[in-house]
């Protein structure tokens, strides 16, 4: 088995300086998609499914980004999908972060043949592709939001508790830890003022890679028609409804992607830009 | 080397380990299922007799603990029991399928390592020109782009607007025509290699750049080698490691990938199978699927560790002081 800690940390190239504008940037893009989902909150052009226009229009002043094959803007359904894949990459991280820091944590402070099991089943789970299993229980509940919430939180939390359980088992080690046991200190101010602290800074880097990872996940699920069910316009559902007019209008097809991809993107820019500034041994050129 | 024959019977155990409990996680997942699985035969006006037939044939008028029993025995003759719809046997239907899902992984997969390797080296020894630059950025947008819509964006310039090849679909008689296969798997090949080449290209790069900044490339530089020797003859081995590690998982995500694009150009591979499976309740399909795609990402996972060790002494000096 190889080292998680080891593969998040290669998985960055590293670049010489410039982690603040990695981050700025990041957080520019991530905001844009933010922005169009609060403003989705209070406004829309057209109801979601309101056939406000001919089918297939092009873009123009009433339409954006033009309309759908049944006449629904195309701008409206986009913004609608920015709120989906929010509360998608939000809820499954969440659940990934508290199932996963507490299992990891549990095995970390746990025997050494309970943690064995525990590492050995994680890495069971971790085998097993997080969309099959994404898949497995879309089968089992239904194709809904929550089932993909679940699903990809579900197996995603596996990934966090392995991060954790590293991470924790080295600081573990450290003689502050021992200071502070000596000293009276019982598990719980360990976990609360010791170790979550430690951990954080590289556990939040792993938790915004994995937010990206949720949405593409997601917009894979709907693309597949497993995501959530039609009025609920996810970026994945407008590709997968737009594919077969893209040669008369393209529009439809490219804008979800570009959404899908500038949100992606600006989370793993932040996620980069974070790791920089947790670790301040990397921000020293190589 | 005693340590390496150690090393080989815990990681098979561990690969049987791995494979019972997924296999019990996949078919306890299903059974939480609502209703019977039986109930995928009947129609909305069955018979009590018809019901009492139709959970008698898929057998889960049996005890839960009874019917992973019978499955798992099923299982170790490598039988994959038959469609719950079409009667049909799973395990035939699945070889009939791989014959589209295999190819095109294993094609995409050697694509995308040329692509990745040139790419990445490129990337890493360039690192200071603008195409270097160029290269690096493609890789960093390259892991935030679904693949399915890659898929979408070449059918739409190859197929549709250049109309050079199928946007989908996979002749009749499989490979009776291989050239005429290879033009129904092009885009689908190239729409995985390209977004499979932009994550490995990454790990490619920082593994490079690693190599370029020791202690023992500086040193063979010093002793007269150029570059490429130096890379060559102390890099490449140092900078596999990482890498076929990272091999092992893409090549798994490449195989779960094609599900998706196989959807992309409605080819009848594992994929589609999986998805009418799904659709229609059918748990033979869709345990049989999962159970051979598991299998597909165990085997790779354990050949990744096995040869890793092969080529770094370290680790398997580390598997003999233990943890």
């Amino acid at each position: 088995m190889t080292g998680v800690v080891e593969q998040i940390e290669d998985a960055a190239p590293r670049r010489r300086g410039g982690s603040r504008t990695t981050l700025v940037i990041g957080l520019c893009l991530t905001g844009l998609i933010v922005l169009l989902a609060v403003v989705s909150l209070l406004w829309l052009p057209y109801a979601p499914s309101d056939i406000s226009g001919g089918r297939l229009e092009g873009p123009s002043g009433a339409h954006l980004l033009g309309t759908d094959k049944l006449g629904r803007d195309l701008f409206t359904q986009l913004m609608f999908g920015a709120r989906i894949a929010l509360i998608v990459g939000i809820g499954s991280v969440a659940l990934a972060a508290v199932l996963g820091i507490t299992i990891g944590l549990i095995a970390a402070f746990a025997r050494p043949w309970v943690d064995d099991s525990m590492s050995a089943a994680l890495d069971v789970i971790i085998a097993f592709p997080v969309l099959l299993l994404a898949m497995l229980v879309v089968a089992v509940q239904g194709a809904s939001l929550w089932s993909a919430i679940l699903a990809i939180g579900l197996a995603m939390s596996a990934v966090i508790a392995r991060l954790t359980r590293i991470l924790a088992h080295r600081v573990l080690h450290e003689q502050f830890i021992t200071a502070a046991r000596t000293s009276g200190t019982r598990w719980p101010g360990i976990v609360a003022f010791h170790v979550l602290p430690n951990i954080w800074p590289t556990l939040s880097v792993s938790l915004a890679l994995q937010f990206g990872a949720a949405v593409l996940a997601e917009a894979s699920l709907s693309y597949l028609g497993l995501g959530a069910p039609p009025p609920n316009a996810s970026w994945g559902r407008l590709l997968q409804e737009a594919q077969g007019t893209v040669l008369t209008a393209p529009v439809g097809a490219i804008a979800p992607g570009i959404a899908l991809v500038v949100l992606v993107l600006g989370v793993n820019f932040v996620a980069d830009g974070l790791r920089d500034f947790a670790d301040p041994t990397r921000r020293r050129a190589r | 080397m005693p340590e390496m024959l150690t090393y080989l019977l815990r990681r098979s155990a561990f690969l049987v380990v791995s494979l019972v409990v997924a296999m019990m996680v996949i078919f306890v997942l299903l059974r939480l299922l609502p209703g019977d699985p039986a109930n995928a035969l009947l129609s909305v006006d069955a018979t009590p007799e018809q019901i009492v037939a139709a959970r008698a044939q898929v057998g889960s008028d049996r005890p839960l603990f009874e019917q992973f029993a019978l499955w798992a025995g099923q299982m170790v003759r490598f039988d994959l029991g038959e469609s719950y719809i079409s009667t049909l046997p799973v395990g035939p239907e699945i070889a009939t399928r791989l014959q589209i899902t295999l190819p095109l992984t294993l094609l995409a997969f050697v694509l995308a390592l040329l692509l990745s390797l040139v790419i990445g080296i490129t990337a890493a020894v360039k690192a200071d020109t603008w195409y270097g630059t160029v290269l690096s950025g493609f890789a960093q947008l390259g892991i935030a782009v679904p693949v399915f819509w890659v898929g979408i964006l070449l059918v739409w310039v190859f197929a549709l607007g250049l109309g050079v090849l199928p946007s989908g679909g996979f002749p009749r008689d499989d490979w009776e025509d291989p050239a005429d296969a290879l033009r129904s798997l092009a885009l689908p090949v190239l729409t995985v290699a390209i977004v499979m080449s932009a994550s490995l290209s990454r790990y490619i790069r920082a593994a490079t750049l690693d190599v370029l900044g020791s202690d023992y490339l500086r040193t063979a530089r010093a002793g007269g080698a150029s570059l490429g020797e130096a890379l060559l003859r102390h890099g490449v081995r140092n900078g596999a490691v990482p890498v076929i590690a990272v091999l092992g998982i893409e090549l798994s995500t490449t195989l779960l990938g094609a599900v998706v694009v196989e959807s992309v150009f409605t080819l009848p591979g594992l994929g589609s199978m999986l998805l009418t499976g799904i659709e229609q309740h059918d748990f033979a399909n869709i345990q049989g699927v999962l159970v051979v795609s598991t299998l597909f990402v165990l085997l790779v996972g354990f050949l990744a560790d096995i040869v890793q060790r092969l080529i770094d002494p370290r680790l398997r000096a580390r598997v003999a002081g233990a943890r």
